[in-house]
This record gives C-alpha cells, structure tokens and sequence, in this order.
C-alpha cells in the first residue's frame, strides 16, 4: 500500500468521498472549540487587553498562507516528476485558498496593529513580505486562468511555482535587511525561551489545528471539483470528435 | 550562438525592435516624476536613487515582449529549438542581446537623468554601478516570464504581473545601496548581495525559461 496509490483519480475520489464529512467534521470542531475558547474563556492581556484575541485568527491564517504554498510547490514538483494528474489539480486548487488565507492575515493584522500600533500598515519585513507573497499568489491564478490546455496550464504554472517559491524567500530576507521592524518575534517556536503564555497558548494551538484542517478540507473539496471539471472537459472533447 | 547574438542585437537595434523606445520612456518617467511630487531640489535628491531604479526596471520591463513574441510569431523559434545548440543557450543568449540593447543604454543614460532629479554627488557612482550589477538580473529575470507567456494572446500584462514580484530582491538590494553609497554608509553587503542575485539568475533561470519554452512550443 503506497501512498501513489491516490494518484489515481478513481482512487482518490473514493477515498476522499469517505473521509470529506469527517475532515470537515474535524476542522468545524477544532475551530468552533479554538475560537470560543480564545474569544470567550482567556484573559484579556495587562497591556493589549481584549485586543490581543485576534491572535486566534491571524496567527493560523499567516501560516496557513506560507504553508499553502509549500504544499503547492510539493504538488508542483510531484507533477513535474511524476506526471500525476491530481497533484496538479491540488495545486491549483490550494492557490485560492491560499490567497484568502493571506488577505485574512494582511486583514487582521492591519485591524490588529491600529489600535496597538497606531497605524494601520508600516512597511515592516513581515508585512512587506505577506503583500509579495500575494502578490506571487496572484501571479499563479492568473497565469492558470491564463491558458486553455490543462497540462500546458499545470506545466507552466508549476515552473512558475518552483522559480517563485526561490525568489519568494529572496523577498523575505531582502525585505529583512531593507528595513526594521515593528512586528514581534516568533513567539510560538518550541526553542525559543519566552513563549507566549499557556492561557493563550492552548486555545491558539487548537485555533491552528482547525485552520489546518479547514484548509485540507477545503483543498480536498475543491481538488474533487477540479477532476470532475476536468471529466466534464474530457466528456465534451469526446462529444465534438465523435 | 554569436551569429545568433549579432542577429537579435541588429533585430533590435534596426527593425523597428523599440531599441530607442525604452530610453524614451526611461526619460518621460523621469521627467513626470517632478510633476507628480512637486519641483523642490531637496524631495527630489531624496527620492532620485529609488525613482531612476524603479524608472529602469519599467523601461526593461516594457521591452520584454521582444525577446521570444516575433520569433514565436514568425516561426523562427521553433527553428531555434530544433538547432544544435541547447535551447537553454538560446535563452541565455537572447537575455544577452536583450541586456545590451536594454540594459547597458539605460545605465549609461541614468547618471544624465540623476542631473534632473538633482542627484546627490556620490549617487551618480553608485547608479551606475548597481544598473551594471542588476540589469542583467532584470533581463534574465525577465525572458523566463517572457518564456512563461509566449504563447498567449494577450501576454502582456499578465507577464508583467508575474514579473514584477520576482523584481523585488534586486529592486530592494540595488536601490538599498545607492541610497547608502549617497549617505557614506558602507555598501559592500547590498553590492555583494545584488550580485549574487543576477549571477544566480543568469545561472539557473535559463534553465526555467527553457523548460517553459519547450512546453509552449510542445
């Protein structure tokens, strides 16, 4: 049993079929339970006060954004060495998701830094590297929408992902050195030695979980859209030639 | 391949291939500027450095099209893939040709535009030596969105938004050591940085910018 198993459309629209009510299921519990918790149950912080609960939506939504397109680039270069059908499609599906992560976090930090800040944007690394990445997102819809053929279409953008995912971390630590910054530090990381604390830690790592399962869900429905698209275009090709 | 350089450089410069049309623009943008941000010798010092950078890369970047479309068009790129020389040579060489009829004018004219925007003494070094250093990025940069987009109707300003994000690294490091070669501060970093990028560029894109061609043209 070998996970290229699921490369096979059949295989993989069986098996999704069974497990979409129990991701969904999973990712409505995790997030229902991060963010009452978060919202409802912790205290609000001596210096932020209530603010400071916006953490359970900005903070997944910032990682879901990068890790959106790192899951791309696995499924970009899967394609191009493998030639598996439904990686592509995964790719192209996790992009839109992937930007709207990205606006959520641009949103909330924007909402989040005016009342802590006082300004709605500065032109700090990790905001100006949030907006490049965006705008890389958008680059790689366009350029699917773009073309007419499929596997051209998956060719191309998965050669776009691997030279953008390189210049994407350039940006990141051109925009380092470019300028200071007013965002925090990592402040979640397992060996760093001051963590946010445990009273906000617990409901955020739940939050997180459910942004990554809403983002699995979200990905698995829309790749199963794709691939019916997909046979719906294939169904039409074979029309007109007959 | 020097047959191949001399043909795209006497394309450029002679048919009509827009050789003069990108310094053209390259001055109207810099004569706009004080219109939009008002005439005062002192904002305009400020910002000369950033506006003849960002000027030069919309200059490189308008005149993109010309690397791969006509040949794409005529059929002569199909000729050229076919060749005996690889096809990443091919790419590498018309971003060369591309460079010296783009490239190398711009950073020669620069230091004369820094004279409008009343560039600060030293910038007129330094915005020579960082063009030199990032153009190059900027062609190569650009034939593999060229590369990206040959075979769509209307490629432009899709190319030009899937190329301008992957301008940032050397917009950031070439602009960031002129503004610091103006202040006396020490540039070796950004300069060595700035290099760095075009040279990866030149190492590596061709091989992306050939691997798109060869899809495009499947």
């Amino acid at each position: 049993m070998s996970l290229w198993e699921y490369a096979n459309p059949r295989r993989f629209m069986a098996v999704t079929d069974r497990w979409m009510p129990w991701v969904f299921g999973a990712a409505a519990f995790c997030l229902c339970t991060g963010l009452v918790w978060g919202f409802f149950f912790t205290p609000a912080d001596f210096r932020q006060g209530e603010s400071v609960k916006i953490i359970y939506l900005h903070v997944p939504a910032a990682m879901m954004a990068i890790n959106a397109w790192a899951m791309m680039l696995v499924a970009s270069l899967i394609w191009l060495i493998r030639r598996h059908h439904v990686s592509a499609l995964a790719a192209k599906a996790a992009a839109p998701v992937g930007v709207t992560m990205t606006l959520i976090a641009l949103a909330t930090g924007a909402i989040w830094g005016q009342p802590i800040w006082g300004t709605w944007w500065v032109w700090d690394p990790r905001l100006t590297s949030f907006l490049i990445l965006f705008l890389f997102y958008l680059g790689y819809i366009a350029l699917w929408a773009a073309i007419e053929d499929p596997d051209t279409a998956a060719d191309l953008t998965s050669v776009l992902c691997l030279v953008g995912s390189v210049f994407a971390i350039l940006s990141r630590y051109a925009a380092l050195f470019w300028n200071q910054g007013l965002h925090q530090g990592a402040s979640l990381s397992m060996d760093a030695e001051e963590n946010v604390s445990d009273v906000f830690y617990f409901p955020l790592l739940m939050s997180i979980a459910g942004f990554v399962l809403l983002f699995v869900a979200l990905v698995l429905m829309r790749t199963r859209t794709e691939i019916r698209a997909r046979r719906l275009y294939a169904l039409s090709l074979r029309e007109r030639m007959s | 391949m020097i047959a191949l350089l001399l043909r795209d450089i006497r394309l450029a410069v002679r048919a009509g291939g827009g050789f003069g049309l990108a310094l053209a623009f390259f001055l109207i943008v810099t004569t706009l500027v004080p219109f939009g941000v008002g005439p005062q010798n002192a904002t305009l010092a400020l910002i000369a450095p950033g506006i003849l950078w960002l000027g030069a890369l919309l200059a490189c970047l308008l005149s993109l099209d010309r690397i791969f479309a006509t040949d794409f068009e005529d059929g002569s790129l199909d000729l050229l893939a076919t060749a005996p020389i690889p096809l990443e040579g091919v790419v590498a060489i018309k971003a060369l040709a591309h460079w010296l009829t783009t490239g190398l004018p711009l950073t020669l004219v620069a230091p004369f535009l820094g004279v409008l925007l009343n560039l600060p003494g030293p910038g007129y070094y330094w915005i020579t030596l960082t063009l030199a250093f990032g153009t190059p990025a900027l062609s190569m940069i650009g034939a593999f969105g060229a590369a990206l987009t040959v075979g769509l109707k209307r490629g432009g300003l899709l190319m030009s938004i899937l190329v301008l994000p992957l301008y940032v690294p050397t917009l950031i490091f070439g602009a960031e050591t002129v503004r610091r070669g103006t202040e006396g501060l020490a540039t070796g970093t950004p300069l060595a940085l700035l290099g760095g990028i075009t040279l990866g560029a030149v190492a590596l894109l061709p091989f992306a910018a050939a691997a798109a061609l060869r899809v495009n043209l499947r």
